[in-house]
């Protein structure tokens, strides 16, 4: 078996695809204008501009006006939630309700605001990997200022009742924001018809460049700035525009949300192989319900390796690959997505994450399905906690 | 994380991975828990440590720590053997990141460990010799 290249973490981060390149090339060389500038050179910056905003804002059924670009999905959260706290302030709104397994853009966020004051409550998963409407429910309070739930894990790739908990923000009078930078291109999105009030997406998961986010916030909230300055996105959110990557980010979204039942299909066959093959090693788990989740993702825990050197191992082969691993992270603990879902941390410590995404081909799965047990074969062999887990000994 | 090319050669191709059947010590640190777990063993000849084999659970910076730290102790006393630091294997790797220096902290524990049961077997109180192996900073 040749070795061959496989990118099989698109959940991390995509190709730029040749179509988005060639859509940006022009800004950088000959449409090089500040959007600001009266002269036809940024005069045409700032129509394209205005080209991207529209085709972000009929991928999730928003409105142009209705879009906001910044820098990356992170710094849509967070202007999301502090932007709302603060908006609200003055009502005596001082009460966050969110999710144990979100991106820690919003995690981090809200932990500054509990510094600040605030009260957070964080609603649990269920062992599938998803959050009840009921729960999200029951937490808001009188004084609750925003509901934040990822639309899409990014770990686990579960995919979250969103319409359901929208429509009981709505009926309770609370803003509903949800980070959809792993779900944009993967599902259908209506942010009218989802009753969402905020949304956070980003360019670089769905093959645009990195560097380049959008926020939607619905007609009539008007989310205090993060950031002052210029006049940019009508005032709020200065900053000299990224003119190519905001090209780039309004020609990926609009190829990733023009044929996603087609793609879905397809990339679904994929993963499935994926899950069912790498299954048949003993004491393999799949984490996150198998159905209700993005076509792409293939989130398994192998006990008795170790995630770092899975991925070391896989990287030798050529695989690119990701884990829960504490190890990978920097942290002491293993991911907290994987803790949230009742996994013991020696188990969470094994987890491979392969995602997928359009680019992949039957031969990149047999690929992956020929290395994977081959590479995990090695690691147990030389594991002695492996040892113990075939003699049924406790490991703890 | 950048590791070194020594250790990405430890960890792909590890020295003296296995087992000693009948082997004269044996040592085991580290927890599933934290995800590390380090086990040694070693055969000893008139005070030599003429084989030494490892079985290691973790990163690929523990695997590389136990790789070397097997070679830096094969062929020596035990006293010079008792002498090796976790700052030798670090030395010996080019370098670990400061997330991973725990890691040969356990290579250099796992290497006592085993010299601790080999006096128990013996029956020699190791305490006097070897001292307290403590447990890992970054397990406890």
């Amino acid at each position: 078996m040749d070795k061959r290249f496989i990118y099989a973490d698109n959940a991390a981060t995509t190709r730029v695809s040749n179509e988005v390149l060639n859509a940006m090339y022009p800004y950088f060389v000959t449409e090089y204008g500040n959007a600001s500038s009266i002269y036809a050179l940024g005069r045409n910056a700032k129509k394209a501009i205005e080209l991207s905003r529209e085709k972000v804002a009929k991928a999730i059924g928003a409105e142009p006006s209705e879009i906001y670009f910044t820098s990356c999905g992170s710094e849509s959260d967070n202007w999301a939630i502090r932007g709302t706290c603060e908006r609200l302030a003055s009502k005596g709104k001082k009460h966050i309700v969110t999710s144990v397994f979100e991106h820690h853009a919003i995690l981090h966020t809200c932990q500054a605001m509990e510094k600040l004051g605030y009260e957070v409550t964080y609603v649990p998963i269920d062992k599938n990997g998803f959050v009840s409407a009921e729960d999200v429910k029951n937490a808001i309070r009188d004084d609750t200022a925003i509901v934040s739930i990822m639309y899409a894990n990014n770990e686990i790739g579960t995919i979250q009742p969103i319409e359901e908990i929208g429509k009981i923000c709505r009926e309770k009078g609370v803003v509903f924001h949800t980070d959809a930078v792993q779900a944009v291109g993967n599902v259908e999105i209506d942010v009218k018809a989802q009753n969402i009030d905020i949304l956070s997406l980003s360019g670089h998961k769905i093959h645009a460049q990195k560097g380049i986010g959008a926020i939607y916030v619905k007609k009539g909230i008007s989310l205090p700035n993060l950031i002052f300055g210029g006049a940019q996105e009508r005032n709020k959110r200065p900053g000299t525009e990224n003119v190519p990557a905001i090209v780039g980010l309004g020609t990926a979204i609009e190829i990733a949300t023009s044929n996603i039942s087609e793609k879905r299909d397809r990339v679904t066959v994929l993963r499935n192989r994926l899950i069912d093959g790498i299954l048949q090693l003993p004491k393999t788990r799949l984490n996150g319900d198998r159905d209700k989740r993005l076509p792409g993702n293939c989130n398994i825990s192998i006990e008795g390796v170790e995630g770092e050197s899975l991925l070391l191992m896989l990287d030798i082969n050529g695989i690119c690959a990701s884990s829960g691993s504490a190890c990978t992270s920097g942290s002491l603990d293993p991911s907290h997505v994987l803790l949230a879902l009742g996994l013991k941390h020696e188990v969470a410590h094994g987890s491979l994450r392969l995602s997928i995404s359009d680019d992949t081909t039957s031969e990149d799965v047999d690929y992956i399905l020929e290395v994977v047990p081959k590479v995990v074969k090695r690691l147990r062999d030389m594991s002695p906690l492996w040892e113990r887990i075939l003699k049924g000994e406790s490991i703890d | 994380m950048l590791y070194s090319e020594k250790v990405l050669d430890h960890f792909s191709n590890p020295r003296n991975v296995g087992e000693i059947e009948n082997a004269d010590g044996i040592g085991e640190v580290g927890n599933a828990k934290c995800g590390d777990i380090m086990k040694m063993y070693i055969k000893v000849d008139n005070g030599i440590i003429s084989d030494v084999k490892f079985k290691t659970f973790g990163c690929g910076a523990a695997v590389a720590t136990s790789s070397m730290a097997t070679e830096l102790i094969k062929g020596k006393s035990i006293d010079d053997a008792l002498k090796l630091t976790n700052k030798a294997v670090v030395e010996a790797l080019d370098g670990l990141p400061a997330v991973k220096l725990h890691c040969s902290v356990l290579a250099e524990q796992a290497i006592k460990a085993a010299l601790s049961d080999y006096y128990t077997k013996q029956g020699i109180d190791p305490l006097p010799i070897i001292g307290e192996i403590g447990e890992c900073e970054h397990c406890h």
